[in-house]
């Protein structure tokens, strides 16, 4: 009989299990929230959820160092919240609030908390590729240790953009990780109907003299291990990785969307059988962790979110004084005297 | 009459010229079998096919870069840069090729091409999602600029643009989408370079684009309704080729200007205007041109503060009534 797997015989220790478990349910309550709130009309504008997509930011998050930075899309929450900002400034930011971590002046595309790392949310696609690239650059000119992690999605490697980012990172050996999260659609279309090659990423990872890397984006392990690989291939002066992580969006590409577009069954499936939580949770089970632990954690996350939720809603919405702060660097937006 | 929504008045004119001539297709992002995100193409998918109506990947300087090369060689497409805010991604062919091409060419090369966006703010979508660009475009050169108020006008003037021989930025206003508007039936083609009074009056004249006609047609009626003004509105309709006879007679008969710009305020299109009214009617003028437009920031999410920085009905009639009194 095959010897139950125990984690003393694993490379993760349960405590980084338990750590990754966390930052994955977190996310799922929090972005299960913000759902909420919209339905409620309490988030305004637009927003993108990373329901399905959990474990690929706890991974990442979990493998990095603290002065590491966050590049992220508009569907940024999930990072935002995997290093650590708080989960009022976050949907407090959603809900157009004063608390919100730029008090209702970004929105929910623009998550930034540069406190942790997460050096902002970008809505313009491929914009943030180049600006990691140039973190990346700084940490190596300065000797500084950080690595810079880029998140986008499997649309963004179709624009010019991406592809300078990557060449150009090899070229100067940055330490710079650029993460694809290849949820099978560009918006409403399906990725492969718009793409050159079948993995939109990997693919192209040999056109720049990179490995070509494509994990399980849905299992935290994976995605942690992959991430510590390239973290510490980056940290000793070996340059950029590009790692394509298999994933699936379970929410609509933003707001409402009720994915019309979706073949009949596939997001059942994907739920039912490919769901990041519930594989990570039997996993948890399977290695021995007490169901207790386990309970604990879920009873936790979702205490905090709940009273992140009130404490967000009854903050007051952003005073019209901040209106015209922080345009120059004086504080101010006086263009003229 | 046909009562149509400003969204479905851009899929009608698409639709009508579509069906004139062969040459015209339409390329996008998410533009053929979604029907655009602001579904304002539904329906042409299906009814002119794959070949015709074709859904691009995310590669805004091969969208353009491929509408003009088409156009340069027989074509009159159409192409969608879904918010305007992303044609700052591919800048360079409105500002360098497809606005150049006739003159450096001394008229060997034509680029009868629309391109297409969602301009403006009033959603909440933030900095980098909202903005009115217009001015942007009327600063270059070699192409059209036009930022239709009504259902009508989007299908009237789009025709137009699809015709034109040079290339044309069209602007659709993302909050005019849901409005709805009598349409004339069968073919329906406008002209570019023509505004339009919108609002008969007397005592002062406005001149808005896009949103800001609504807006301003609403702060006139209150203050005839408060206060006995009476002031004739222009929607400017098209900034390039711009209308000025039809703006110049306005103010020559009421004798004083305000603008309602959307964009921020520096070099913004109403100070155009004002400067050639400022040379050419300096002596109609009974007082100072005034200029109402969103501050010189970036837009904001909150709802709260966007609802602040657009310029609203209650902000046009306070300052009108402010400077008039
Ligand atoms: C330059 C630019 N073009 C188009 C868009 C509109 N847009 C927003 S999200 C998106 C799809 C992105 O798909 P993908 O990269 O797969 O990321 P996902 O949303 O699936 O996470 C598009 C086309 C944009 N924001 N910026
Ligand atoms: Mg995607």
């Amino acid at each position: 009989m095959a010897k139950k797997k125990t984690l003393k015989n694993d490379d993760i220790d349960e405590k980084k299990r338990l750590e990754l478990y966390n930052s994955q349910y977190l996310i799922r309550v929090a972005e299960q929230r913000a759902y909420d709130l919209f339905l409620e009309n309490l988030v305004k504008g637009t927003s993108h959820l990373s329901l399905g997509q959990e474990a690929i930011a706890a991974g990442f998050a979990t493998a990095m160092q603290e002065n590491d930075k966050s590049f992220c899309t508009y569907r940024g929450h999930a990072h935002t919240l995997a290093r650590g900002a708080s989960v009022v400034g976050v949907l407090g930011e959603l809900m157009q609030r004063d608390c919100g971590l730029m008090r209702g002046k970004g929105g929910s595309m623009h998550l930034t908390d540069t406190s942790k790392g997460v050096m902002g949310s970008y809505a313009i696609i491929g914009a943030h590729l180049p600006m990691a690239v140039g973190s990346a650059w700084r940490a190596q000119y300065m000797g500084h240790d950080d690595v810079a992690t880029v998140f986008f999605g499997d649309g963004t490697t179709n624009i010019g953009a991406f592809h300078e980012a990557l060449n150009y990172a090899v070229v100067y050996k940055l330490p710079v990780v650029f993460v694809c999260e290849n949820n099978n659609y560009m918006e409403y279309t399906p990725i492969e109907s718009i793409t050159a090659v079948k993995n939109p990423a990997a693919d192209r990872a040999s056109a720049y003299g990179l490995d070509s890397i494509i994990i399980d984006g849905n299992d935290a392990d994976e995605v942690y291990r992959t991430a510590q690989a390239a973290y510490s291939k980056a940290r000793s002066g070996e340059g950029p990785s590009l790692i394509e992580c298999k994933t699936y969006r379970q929410s609509g590409h933003s707001r409402a969307d009720p994915g019309a577009y979706r073949p009949d069954g596939e997001l059942d499936h994907w739920k039912k059988n490919n769901d990041p939580i519930t594989r990570y949770r039997s996993r948890l089970i399977e290695f021995g962790v007490k169901k207790k632990i386990i309970d604990d954690i879920e009873e936790n996350v979702k205490r905090l979110v709940d009273e992140a939720t009130e404490e967000a809603k009854s903050s007051p919405v952003p005073p019209e004084d901040i209106l015209t702060t922080n345009v120059y660097a004086n504080g101010g937006w006086a263009w003229r005297n | 009459m046909a009562q149509l929504t400003y969204r479905e008045a851009v899929a009608a004119g698409i639709a009508q010229e579509m069906e004139r001539d062969e040459t015209v297709a339409f390329i996008g992002e998410d533009v053929a079998r979604a029907g655009g995100v602001f579904k304002a193409t539904v329906g042409l998918f299906d009814k002119f096919g794959p070949k015709r109506v074709i859904d691009t990947p995310i590669s805004e300087q091969a969208i353009l870069g491929a509408a003009m090369g088409a156009a340069m060689t027989g074509m009159r497409p159409i192409a969608e840069i879904m918010f305007s805010d992303f044609l700052a991604v591919c800048w360079d062919f409105v500002a360098n090729e497809m606005s150049k091409s006739r003159y450096m060419s001394d008229g060997q090369l034509k680029c009868p091409l629309v391109v297409r966006t969602g301009n403006g703010g009033g959603s909440r979508f933030g900095a980098q999602h909202s903005q009115s660009i217009e001015n942007w475009a009327m600063a270059i050169p070699g192409i059209k600029v036009v930022a239709p108020s009504t259902p009508a006008d989007v299908k009237g003037l789009l025709a137009a643009s699809i015709r034109d021989e040079d290339p044309v930025i069209f602007f659709e206003h993302k909050s005019l989408y849901a409005i709805k508007g009598e349409v004339p039936e069968g073919e329906h083609v406008d002209t570019l370079g023509t505004a339009k009074v919108v609002r008969p009056g007397k005592d002062a004249t406005i001149v808005a684009l896009a949103l800001m006609v609504p807006r301003a047609i609403q702060a006139a009626d209150k203050l005839m309704t408060d206060h006995g003004i009476d002031v004739e509105v222009v929607d400017i309709r098209t900034l390039v080729p711009l209308d000025m006879k039809t703006i110049s007679s306005s103010v020559a008969k009421t004798g004083r200007l305000f603008t309602v710009e959307e964009n921020p305020r520096l070099c913004g299109w109403g100070a155009e205007i004002v400067s050639i009214v400022v040379d050419e009617l300096f002596w109609d003028l009974d007082g100072p041109a005034v200029r109402i437009t969103t501050p010189h920031i970036p837009l904001p999410a909150a709802d709260n503060l966007e609802d602040i920085t657009i310029p609203s009905v209650d902000r046009i009639y306070s300052k009108i009534l402010d400077v008039l009194r």
